[in-house]
């Protein structure tokens, strides 16, 4: 199945019902699997007006409890952060699929990697964080679709799937019974109708008081932390005696790592470290690395982003060089190896 | 053991299709495979190419750069990838739409009218999946009836009229 339908199908398995989106490529085919496929399940998938509109049925649908998915690609993206900003200040999980294209402005339609600082950075106004999941093959599409519903209801955050064009286009086999769902807190914050039975509930992100608004917001940064601790994944690939350690991740990981069997065919000794979370970053792997690994090199669908999170976690122990192609291009993997060589040169 | 095949023709003559029939063949034998298409605007119309890799390790890029196969359907695709097939590679060209073959000494060249022979059977349409009975021939890739099998399961049942035209197509390009 392509990376879309399987996003799609994985929502629906995860007990997702309810979808808002506006259509845009690459990532079209969520909605237009979601659009066959809800009204078979009960559920709803609603192409909204606009990104804008569709952002705050999120919030809206979220906010009575239930599992709530919406999809766009980078510019679409850009129009949602408004909404997303305060779905965080209302504390509502829901999960966002941002399936990268090549910015700025409508830019292009090919895969891209461009949007890493606007999703680990600054996906809306005001003091916060979004989780950030990076799937890197189809299979890891499905597992992290249902994992980010999971993280979003134990935390109450939004959680952002952060896939591609290619990752989104492509096909590879999947299995969907393949992840242990985790246990969900009750919702007892949901604004869901309670027959006088308890006090009503009110999903709001103004506080107009600013001691009120800072408990608020220390409150949920201590839920920050939390996540921080428990929720960090990557994978490593031949870092253990790695002289050179690559950092990448979704489709770029994939070229990085067949870049180090190349390297390693020629007696470079690379590996990879994969951040499969990317917000909460995996820091303290990388600068436990920097002991045994002599350079880092970020290789990015970008000018250079994830680099300045990779240079900050090492703190400054050891080099960290870049390469990337932007626009849409995909970087070849003799580009990666090539840089590998010369980077292995100067060591 | 990896091969990476790229597709590539015109938008229309069913290139993401081929490709997926190959992909689901391997997926069907438990290998590890990725498909990515050319979703740009050139699948409206133009040309459309995709990467199919096959393998019995875990894939890293899905990107096809190096062809070990590369099935042409069009000439501005075949101008575009034939230096790009590795060298012991192959192409094969549907012949009724490239009249001439790539100057390379280095690669096995066959070529097959896929298009007039699909026009010449009433399979309008249909050279894409004569190409495949070809690809299996010439490559051992797969085994005919496990494909032909394989083929078949993908076809969903408000399309089963379609079963035997695409047998008979696939049988034609195995046998030219």
């Amino acid at each position: 199945m392509k990376g879309n339908e399987v996003i799609a199908e994985a929502a629906i398995k995860a007990g997702c019902r309810h979808y808002f989106g506006y259509p845009i490529t690459p990532q079209t085919e969520i909605s237009e699997t979601l659009a066959k496929r809800m009204p078979k399940v009960g559920g709803l998938c609603m192409q909204a007006e606009s990104e804008i509109a569709a952002i705050n049925m999120v919030l809206g649908a979220a906010s009575s409890g239930k599992r709530v998915l919406t999809s766009s690609s980078s510019p679409g993206l850009s129009l949602k952060s408004e909404g997303i900003s305060y779905i965080v200040g209302s504390d509502v999980p829901c999960v966002i699929v941002n399936v990268q294209r090549a910015g700025p402005g409508l830019g292009g339609i090919q895969p891209g990697q461009a949007d890493y600082y606007q999703a680990t950075r600054a996906m809306g106004h005001g003091d916060m964080h979004i989780v950030v999941l990076a799937p890197a093959s189809i299979q890891e599409v499905a597992d992290m679709t249902m994992e980010a519903f999971d993280i979003a209801d134990i935390y109450r955050t939004p959680v952002m799937i952060l896939a591609d064009g290619a990752l989104g286009q492509m096909m590879e086999p999947v299995d969907f019974e393949a992840r242990e769902a985790r246990e969900i807190p009750e919702k007892t914050w949901a604004a869901c109708g309670h027959q006088n039975k308890r006090a009503h509930n009110i999903v709001n992100s103004l506080y107009i008081e600013p001691e009120a608004l800072e408990k608020i917001i220390l409150e949920r940064y201590e839920r920050y932390n939390e996540i921080a601790e428990k929720e960090v994944k990557y994978e490593e690939y031949l870092t253990e005696d790695a002289d050179i350690v690559i950092v990448a991740f979704g489709i770029a990981a994939r070229i990085a790592r067949t870049a180090v069997n190349k390297a390693r065919a020629e007696g470079i000794k690379a590996g990879l470290l994969r951040p499969i979370t990317l917000w909460p970053f995996p820091e303290k792997k990388l600068l436990s690395l920097s002991d045994t690994a002599k350079s880092f090199l970020a290789v990015e669908l970008n000018m250079g982003q994830m680099v300045n999170d990779v240079k900050l976690a090492v703190e400054n122990k050891k080099p960290v060089e870049f390469y990337g192609r932007t626009g849409g291009m995909l970087p070849s993997v003799d580009e990666v190896y090539e840089k590998l060589k010369e980077m292995s040169a100067k060591l | 053991m990896m091969t990476s095949i790229l597709l590539a023709g015109f938008g229309g003559q069913g290139i993401l299709f081929a490709g997926k029939q190959i992909a689901h063949a391997a997926m069907e034998q438990d290998k590890f495979v990725t498909w990515l298409p050319s979703y740009g605007p050139e699948m409206r119309g133009g040309t459309a190419n995709c990467s199919v890799i096959v393998a019995d390790e875990e894939i890293g890029s899905p990107l096809v750069a190096k062809p070990d196969i590369f099935i042409a359907m069009n000439i501005p695709s075949h101008d575009k990838f034939k230096n790009a097939v590795v060298p012991g590679g192959m192409i094969i060209t549907d012949s009724s739409l490239i009249s001439e073959p790539s100057e390379r000494t280095d690669i096995k060249k066959i070529e097959i009218p896929a298009t007039r022979l699909a026009d010449e059977n009433g399979l309008k349409g249909m050279a894409n999946v004569i190409i495949l009975g070809k690809l299996i021939k010439e490559t051992g890739l797969f085994d005919y009836d496990f494909f032909l099998d394989a083929m078949i399961s993908s076809i969903p049942a408000s399309k089963a009229k379609l079963i035997d035209f695409n047998k008979k197509a696939l049988e034609i390009g195995y046998n030219n």
